[in-house]
């Protein structure tokens, strides 16, 4: 679904993403870990057009989209659901849910979507009328994922869903995460919360200061001692 | 000071508030997407006034002049942001300030080359008439066209933003470019879509401004320019709302101090102080708040 090529990326003299190749197949949960500021989230705004690599490919069903602009990529299916939520905090949650469907044309599939939407996050439902801002953290989460949702989605980017919210409420995206999955979305899941992305993913990838260091399926990161070590809190 | 004379002041205020409102909703909206002060949107007013200058002479009524002077407005917002203020969008805002400033000088003086210096006057497109509500209270039918005019083009914007794909996507984009994107939407365009709007308003204002007084020159947009800078700063800028109110308040003080006698050569002169005193007090406007975000 996604394979990515040997990535530079900079940020003005900063080398950001060395050679960065990973790759992700339908219908998979990959997780990318790794501590603050080794690259996660320049991986993601460069495969969805926010950024450009210097040189490398990215290829996504088949066709090359880097150098592509961020509407063109989501276009072609991906949505990415950034770090810190980003919802527009001026306006309602329906207008939120809305902007992510901004795309589409076919009003009959964006109801329904918008229907199933809020079946997933009820809450979002009883808040409709209510101005995102107004939202609490995990609910904006949820407005987040929601809204990247209502593209109807591929391959859905997520970042960080989990910061700054308590551990009952992570433990719920989490497994929404999984029913999305599970409901034909390919999923690339960025996280520093190790321990409960290895949970969830198929097969992860380790970034250290924008290198690819460490692959394999999930499990078995989860149970390697120097993940433990490095990530897992012993 | 009788009531009468009191009310007359405010139907007086009211009215020039209105042009300094559609002028300052381009300010307000231009800044709110891309943080600029728009310093040339003043002369788009005056090609705007211009524009009905022509239009009126060549026998044209008032709604075909309007349409025509928004439509040429609106084209040249969008040849200004797509020339000057695109190629500058990731350089320091100062950098695109100070071109802005470069453009107005620009169009003033291109103005000036080709259209002369001497103010012309405006043709009459309105059969003046004054209507006496009651007493010593008049409005006369320019009063009533500006009110009119503002009053529809106020309900056709709110409808644009709130109800429209591309209002969305401008509200949006204003709020946070860079998730705007990840929608989907196409920044440039949204960004192009928001000149073309806040300009085809200040030509509206200028047609009208140039009835009412009723002449044109190139220099005429300086000051209904620096005083409609001067209402989206009081109604906080980058809050659309706040440049109405902010508009049609200035007008009423204005219009106030000028009526009392002895003090009307002070009118210029408030309009200027109120900015220092709301950008002492109150930088963020009447409306302005400080947003916290959540993490």
């Amino acid at each position: 679904m996604l394979s990515v090529k040997d990535i530079n990326v900079y940020y003005g003299a900063i080398h950001a993403l060395k050679g960065v190749s990973f790759e992700i197949k339908g219908g998979e949960i990959v997780t990318l870990i790794g501590a603050n500021g080794a690259g996660k989230s320049t991986i993601l705004k460069t495969i969805s057009g926010l950024l450009k690599p210097k040189s490398g490919t990215i290829e996504f069903a088949g066709q090359p989209i880097h150098g592509k602009v961020a509407q063109e990529i989501v276009k072609r299916g991906m949505s990415h659901c950034p770090e810190g939520r980003r919802v527009f905090a001026n306006m309602s949650v329906e207008e939120n849910l809305e902007l992510g469907a901004f795309l589409r044309n076919d009003k009959k599939g964006i109801a329904e979507d918008l229907e199933s939407v809020y079946v997933r996050f009820p809450r979002l439902r009883e808040r409709s009328k209510q101005m995102a801002g107004t939202l609490s953290g995990g609910e904006q989460q949820m407005l987040a994922m929601g809204r990247a949702l209502m593209a109807r989605p591929k391959l859905l980017l997520l970042d960080e869903p989990s910061m700054g919210l308590a551990p009952l409420l992570v433990r719920e995206i989490f497994n929404i995460v999984q029913e999305i999955n599970k409901s034909g979305t390919t999923v690339l899941l960025v996280e520093q919360n190790a321990n409960m992305a290895l949970s969830i993913a198929h097969r992860a990838y380790v970034i250290e200061t924008g290198k690819i260091v460490l692959a394999g399926a999930a499990q078995e990161l989860a149970s390697s001692d120097e993940i433990k070590k490095a990530y897992l809190g012993g | 000071m009788t009531f009468d004379y009191i009310v007359q002041q405010l139907i007086n205020g009211i009215s020039i508030g209105s042009i300094y409102a559609l002028i300052a909703l381009g300010y307000t909206m231009v800044y709110g997407i891309i943080k600029l002060i728009n310093f040339a949107h003043g002369d788009v007013f005056f090609v705007g006034a211009y524009t009905g200058y022509f239009t009126a002479k060549a026998g044209l009524g008032l709604i075909l002049s309007l349409i025509i002077a928004m439509a040429v407005c609106a084209l040249l917002g969008v040849i200004i942001e797509r020339l000057a203020y695109r190629p500058l969008r990731n350089a320091a805002r100062i950098v695109i300030l100070i071109t802005a400033i470069g453009v107005s000088f620009l169009l003033e003086n291109l103005g000036i080359v080709t259209l002369g210096a001497q103010a012309q006057g405006f043709p009459d497109i309105v059969n003046k008439s004054t209507y006496t509500l009651w007493g010593d209270v008049t409005i006369d039918s320019i009063q009533l066209i500006v009110l009119v005019v503002t009053v529809v083009l106020m309900a056709v914007l709110q409808y644009v933003v709130h109800r429209t794909k591309i209002g969305k996507a401008m509200r949006a984009v204003s709020f946070d470019m860079e998730a705007a994107r990840l929608m989907g939407i196409n920044v440039d365009t949204t960004i192009s879509a928001t000149f073309a709007i806040g300009s085809a308003l200040a030509g509206a204002a200028g047609v009208v401004f140039a009835i009412m007084y009723p002449s044109v020159d190139p220099l005429m947009g300086v000051i209904p320019g620096l005083k409609a800078f001067v209402a989206a700063v009081l109604g906080g800028i980058g809050i659309i709302p706040g440049a109405l109110v902010g508009g049609l308040l200035l007008g009423v003080v204005e219009t106030g101090v000028q009526s009392i006698p002895g003090m009307s050569l002070w009118r210029d002169g408030v309009a200027f102080a109120i900015l220092i005193l709301i950008l002492i007090f109150k930088p963020t406007g009447l409306f302005g708040k400080n947003v916290r975000e959540k993490v």
